[in-house]
């Protein structure tokens, strides 16, 4: 099945996939909780996916279709590297069609076109402990998830609405999962939290360095923090997309030359692209 | 409403290894009641307040305590999750350091505002409203509620964290030495304002201290500790006025007059 010989098929041996699925099967049995696991080396560095790369290659079969996008990109270094991984050590077909893929590993966003039942999104995640510069003490972030004392949490949107009016956490903005455990959502956009929510999708999270897994199953609550007077706002640069010119995407701002010049971009460069294809479609007829 | 006490303890025991540091301790806080525990440094007092408040397990003894809609409940064999929820609302904790009380980089209206947010308050504007008027009832100017406690005095300090403690009408108030380490003037302000919130607010305090002249100032009650033991208990007044023990006498005799 591999086509790289001397690899078990999707790198990882079947053991430690065994022990990742097991992590797995009991994250999504408990929706936000993290479950540690004995994360491996993997042939790259820390930071750059090692949680989400041995979640995919726990998950993946022979039959998926894998598309790897970083910060909404699929020709971004990480994502082609990862992605040629796949296809070098399980032999699986590619693409960048969030609708054809089986299995989307994602850093820094979710899809603009909405997943459906039967897909998988992997995230990656730097740091899955949502308390952690709030509570120093590991002992202590365990116990307050256990009891579900999440009020600290609230002290640093107060903090943020007295300092500047609103609460300025524009990405890894917390959501509380199925009413009871407090959730990192990983660096998404705060703009994507609402996808979350209800996703038909499963959505599974690992942490490599911090060796945590945790999931959403499909059609789960996902609620973003917030307070009944400053109610949750995604945020979105107030722009129209110079490619697409959509108006619903979330965009990146993109430096043209030396002189000042800058323009917004899709930062999903799938979704982009079929509305441009479409365009010249629509403009050919 | 003075038909049971709101905090009984029976026999209470606790040894380090050899150090014995409670010794058969009982006592008994009735509702609205300042109760003062005094004795010397090693004398068990620190230990006997945090063994009542079930930080600490006693190795023998019970503490019952009875919640606000009168159900005696024993304050050991209670989860990790309602004792918890116990000091966040009816229960407060003064410590002696406001630093141990007090989330430093959290601005004033913060640390206010966090027992309202820890119970489910999510109206951000009555949780500053609130902080607000908590501040000013313990003479902190509200102008400053966005700035954090490191740049208040330590009297500062020491106020505000008497106010995030109130916020939530706490019944009972556990209070460690709350004037030490502030300069005398400070120390007769703090007092002052501890002494017109208790009364007003008919709060129960089990005040730890060292210092007789502010047991005598706020206490009802008093006891005297030594080598983990309680040798001699009675009105405050009683007990500085006509100490019955010796170590009370000594005690007594040993306070400087200004």
């Amino acid at each position: 099945m591999s086509t790289q010989a001397g690899y078990n098929f999707g790198y990882l041996d079947e053991n430690t996939k065994r022990m990742i699925r097991r992590a797995l099967l009991k994250a999504v049995a408990i929706p936000g909780h993290q479950v540690p696991f004995g994360a491996r080396e993997m042939p790259l560095p820390y930071g750059w996916g090692t949680g989400g790369i041995q979640v995919t290659a726990s998950v993946i079969g022979p039959d998926d279709v894998l598309k790897v996008i970083d910060q909404g990109a699929d020709d971004t270094t990480n994502a082609v590297s990862i992605r040629r991984f796949f296809h070098r050590v399980a032999g699986v077909a590619t693409t960048e069609r969030t609708a054809e893929a089986s299995i989307i590993q994602t850093r820094h966003r979710i899809p603009e076109t909405m997943l459906r039942e039967g897909q998988i999104l992997v995230y990656q995640v730097p740091m899955p402990e949502p308390l952690f510069r709030l509570e120093p003490r590991v002992t202590e972030t365990k116990r307050m998830h256990a009891l579900a004392d999440y009020g600290l949490m609230h002290v640093r949107l107060y903090e943020d609405i007295a300092r500047h009016g609103h609460i300025a956490i524009s990405y890894n903005y917390p959501v509380m999962v199925n009413g009871r455990y407090l959730m990192a959502p990983s660096p998404i956009p705060s703009f994507d939290n609402p996808k979350m929510d209800r996703m038909p999708a499963l959505q599974l999270f690992g942490a490599g360095r911090e060796k945590r897994i945790y999931a959403v199953p499909p059609y789960t609550e996902v609620r973003s923090l917030d307070f009944e007077d400053h109610p949750f706002q995604p945020i979105r640069a107030d722009a129209a997309c110079a490619l697409c010119g959509s108006r619903e995407s979330y965009l990146d701002e993109v430096v043209t030359d030396d002189r000042g010049g800058r323009i917004f971009v899709c930062s999903d460069t799938d979704y982009c692209a079929g509305r441009q294809a479409s365009r010249q479609a629509e403009a050919a007829e | 409403m003075i038909e049971a006490p709101l905090l009984e303890a029976e026999g209470l025991s606790l040894r380090f290894g050899a150090v014995t540091a409670l010794d058969g301790v009982s006592l008994a806080v009735w509702p609205g009641e300042v109760v003062a525990i005094v004795g010397e440094s090693g004398s068990g007092k620190t230990t006997l307040l945090r063994v009542l408040s079930g930080l600490m397990r006693p190795q023998a003894g019970s503490v019952r305590y009875r919640d606000p809609e009168g159900t005696v409940r024993e304050v050991h064999g209670m989860g990790e999750a309602a004792l918890r929820r116990l000091h966040r609302t009816d229960w407060g904790f003064v410590h002696q350091n406001p630093r141990d009380g007090l989330r430093m980089g959290v601005s004033a209206g913060g640390n206010v505002g966090e027992r309202l947010m820890a119970v489910g308050a999510r109206h951000y504007g009555s949780i500053r409203e609130q902080a607000t008027a908590w501040l000013r009832r313990v003479e902190i100017d509200p102008a400053r509620m966005d700035d954090p406690p490191t740049k208040f005095s330590g009297g500062m300090q020491q106020r505000l964290q008497i106010a995030r403690t109130l916020v939530t009408h706490p019944r009972l108030v556990f209070m460690d030495e709350p004037t030490g380490g502030l300069d005398v003037s400070v120390q007769a302000r703090l007092l002052d304002l501890i002494r017109a919130l208790v009364a007003d607010l008919g709060i129960a305090v089990l005040l730890v201290t060292h210092d007789i002249a502010a047991a005598r100032l706020l206490a009802h009650r008093m006891l005297v500790m030594r080598h983990g033991q309680v040798v001699e208990e009675g009105l405050t007044d009683r007990v500085l006025d006509d100490p019955q023990h010796a170590y009370t006498q000594l005690l007594v005799a040993s306070v400087l007059a200004a």
